[in-house]
């Protein structure tokens, strides 16, 4: 698939040659993925249990967008989320505990792998139904201007929530009350086995925001740096002006939709030609070429992120479970019997 | 104390509200400049302005939605439904989103919203505009659920709602709008998960709630003059569920009848009495009897209206069954 890049360039303050900005872009997309393979491993040891949906392939997406924010932003994702959360500064340790399902987890083990949360980083929540945050994304845009504050609220869905009726109801809204939202559309393609081309009349979702008068872009979602530069205007244009906009990144899953995925509705072909184009080892291959980085340096970090998974996946195995006298703890903020 | 008609009530619960705590608003379809379409909220956006009565698209997926991401980030939404059968569009929001957030988020977040939505019928409307749907949200854990049957307990119980840190299913009912009864002024707080008795009686106990209340209250008042003493516990709280004051009234009566609005199958009258049965079956006289609409989708046909759903005759009727005095 053809990427048409319309972002324009030229309004972004951010740096994007800066080694030390490069470096950690580099450094959060290889914590993904490293993450994302011990998590595939740890499903089949049977240490993670439900559905379990990897990013494996959308890093560049993942990071390029969620980068772009501040720590008070706020970012509500879907239930392919553990890059998000990650991305958003939430603890590798928190994240494997709450898929291991346990106490110490993001969510106390209440969520797993689709409903991580996270107040203090403002991770808003993963949602297993699709399309279902759009409009909750919509209640943290109107809580913005409603008490004045500059935060912006990153709304991430994948390509099939553009096809059901809360997408265009949230654009609706988010257009008409000059809601601070930036909408992110992860295309990576498929929704589950069908493609988009199966299941959207526009397969060009960006262009899906002309509908509401909204700004529309559309990026090559396995290059990190072009997704950067153009989340770093979408979210200027939300926090400044309080204009909403839709971003659709173009990107690729290199494994199934989720662990159970047989992956048997498209080519092995195709799935090869995406991984040459991989946004880690391009973005690597980049910096080498401009002398930022060295092969030794690029092990190194190697080394240090599958540490850090490492030790997050002991800090889950080690971790309690709940204790089941906290069963109806949280059903009602007032502990009310139910 | 005023004498206010229901939505009155609901207006000066939702005024005070707004002007104690400024993280209070208001969202739904033609609630501002039109005033909402039963009233309730009129005035309020030209006291309060647009920001805090936000008239919105007829959406009611965005509607909830909005008020849940607003709940979460520090506000105290309080979305109107025009009826309660346009919260089936919204049905996702409500039960997927708003009831589970706290707890498949490990408590990190909690969702102050209050739904406040009409149900009943009688009005003609057919079967899209005319039913309770009370029972489906009292099945869900996370919901509170209230149906206030008289203008004090709707102020005092909207006001709680709007305090409360959880979500509040606020159901009304068309047919009590008008309703006028004796309302405290300023300061009325009635708490959320206490049912009470509000007529006193020896012979049978009848539960009731909304505007299957008042009917019970008239019901009650023909049978006192046949010599049959009724005694009334209104059901306002139906999540949690207050058992306490029917189980009282049972072992002291043996008789008790039930009566909603909306279906028998799988209702609130089947819970009731199943919970009379686990904790007080040993007092029972005879089976619990239940009076509800009946199961048909509602006819916009007048008499045939008339049959579906049930009034003071029905109540007299069983009562009187019940007691072997037919």
């Amino acid at each position: 698939m053809k990427v048409e890049q319309r972002a324009t360039e030229g309004r972004t303050k951010t740096v994007l040659s800066d080694k030390d900005t490069l470096l950690k872009l580099y450094r959060e997309m290889l914590l993904i993925r490293r993450f994302e393979e011990k998590t595939a491993e740890m499903y089949q040891a049977a240490k993670i249990g439900g559905f379990c949906h990897l990013n494996i392939g959308e890093e560049a997406t993942i990071v390029g967008t969620i980068s772009a924010l501040q720590p008070k932003d706020y970012v509500y994702s879907t239930y392919r989320e553990h890059g998000h959360a990650l991305a958003k500064g939430i603890d590798a340790r928190a994240v494997m505990a709450e898929l291991f399902g346990k106490e110490t987890g993001t969510s106390h083990g209440r969520g797993g792998s689709m409903h991580l949360f996270s107040q203090e980083h403002r991770f808003y929540g993963g949602y297993a139904i699709v399309g279902q945050a759009l409009p909750i994304a919509c209640g943290s845009g109107y809580a913005i201007n409603y008490q004045g504050t500059n935060e912006v609220v990153m709304s991430i869905f994948g390509d099939g929530a553009t096809n059901i009726g809360a997408f265009h109801e949230a654009l609706n809204v988010a257009k008409l009350w000059h809601l601070p939202i930036v909408f992110v559309c992860v295309n990576n393609l498929y929704g589950m086995g069908t493609a988009v081309s199966r299941a959207s009349a526009v397969t060009e979702i960006w262009k899906k925001a002309c509908a509401y008068d909204m700004t529309g872009e559309r990026v090559d979602g396995m290059d990190v740096l072009a997704v950067r530069r153009i989340s770093d205007q979408l979210v200027a244009q939300a926090r400044e002006h309080h204009e909403p906009s839709l971003l659709e990144c173009v990107t690729y899953r290199y494994r199934g939709h989720s662990m159970s995925d047989p992956d048997t509705y498209r080519g092995k072909d195709e799935i090869k030609e995406w991984q040459t184009r991989d946004a880690i080892l391009s973005l690597g291959e980049h910096m080498k070429k401009e002398k930022m980085l060295t092969d030794d340096e690029i092990q190194q970090i190697d080394e240090e992120v599958t540490a850090q998974v490492e030790d997050a996946v002991k800090f889950a195995d080690e971790s309690p479970d709940p204790d089941p006298k906290d069963l109806y703890r949280n059903v009602y903020a007032d502990e009310v019997a139910s | 104390m005023a004498v206010l008609a229901m939505r009155d009530a609901l207006n000066q619960a939702l005024r005070e509200e707004m002007k104690r705590d400024a993280s209070v608003f208001l969202l739904g379809e033609d609630i501002g400049l039109y005033d909402g379409s039963f009233k309730v909220t009129r005035g309020l956006m030209k006291e309060f302005g647009e920001k805090r009565v936000l008239d919105t698209p007829i959406a009611e997926e965005i509607i909830i939605g909005t008020a849940i991401g607003a709940a979460m980030s520090g506000l105290r939404p309080v979305a109107e439904m025009m009826t309660v059968n346009f919260i089936m569009v919204a049905m996702d929001q409500v039960v997927n989103a708003a009831a589970h957030i706290r707890y498949m988020f490990g408590g990190g977040t909690k969702v102050p919203l209050v739904i406040r939505t009409p149900g009943g019928g009688g009005h003609q409307l057919g079967a899209q505009h005319s039913h309770s749907h009370e029972n489906w949200f009292a099945h869900v854990p996370g919901l509170k659920v209230v149906a206030p049957g008289t203008p004090a307990d709707a102020k005092g119980m909207l006001k709680s709602a709007i305090r409360d840190d959880n979500p509040v299913m606020f159901i009304e009912n068309e047919g009590t709008y008008a309703v006028k009864g004796e309302v405290p002024d300023g300061e009325h707080l009635v708490p959320l998960d206490k049912n009470e008795v509000k007529r006193p009686g020896e012979h049978i106990t009848i539960c009731a709630h909304s505007r299957m209340l008042i009917v019970a209250m008239d019901a009650a008042a023909e049978l006192e003059k046949e010599g049959i003493s009724a005694e009334i516990v209104d059901m306002r709280a139906l999540r949690p569920l207050d058992m306490a004051p029917v189980i009282e009234s049972v072992k002291k009566t043996s008789r008790l009848i039930t009566v909603e609005e909306g279906w028998r199958s799988y209702g609130v009258g089947a819970e009731i009495a199943s919970r009379v049965y686990e904790e007080a079956f040993d007092y029972l006289d005879a089976p619990v009897a239940r009076i509800g609409a009946a199961e048909v989708p509602a006819p916009y046909n007048k008499k045939l209206e008339k049959i579906v759903f049930p009034g003071k005759a029905d109540v007299i009727v069983t009562a009187k069954a019940l007691l072997g005095k037919n």
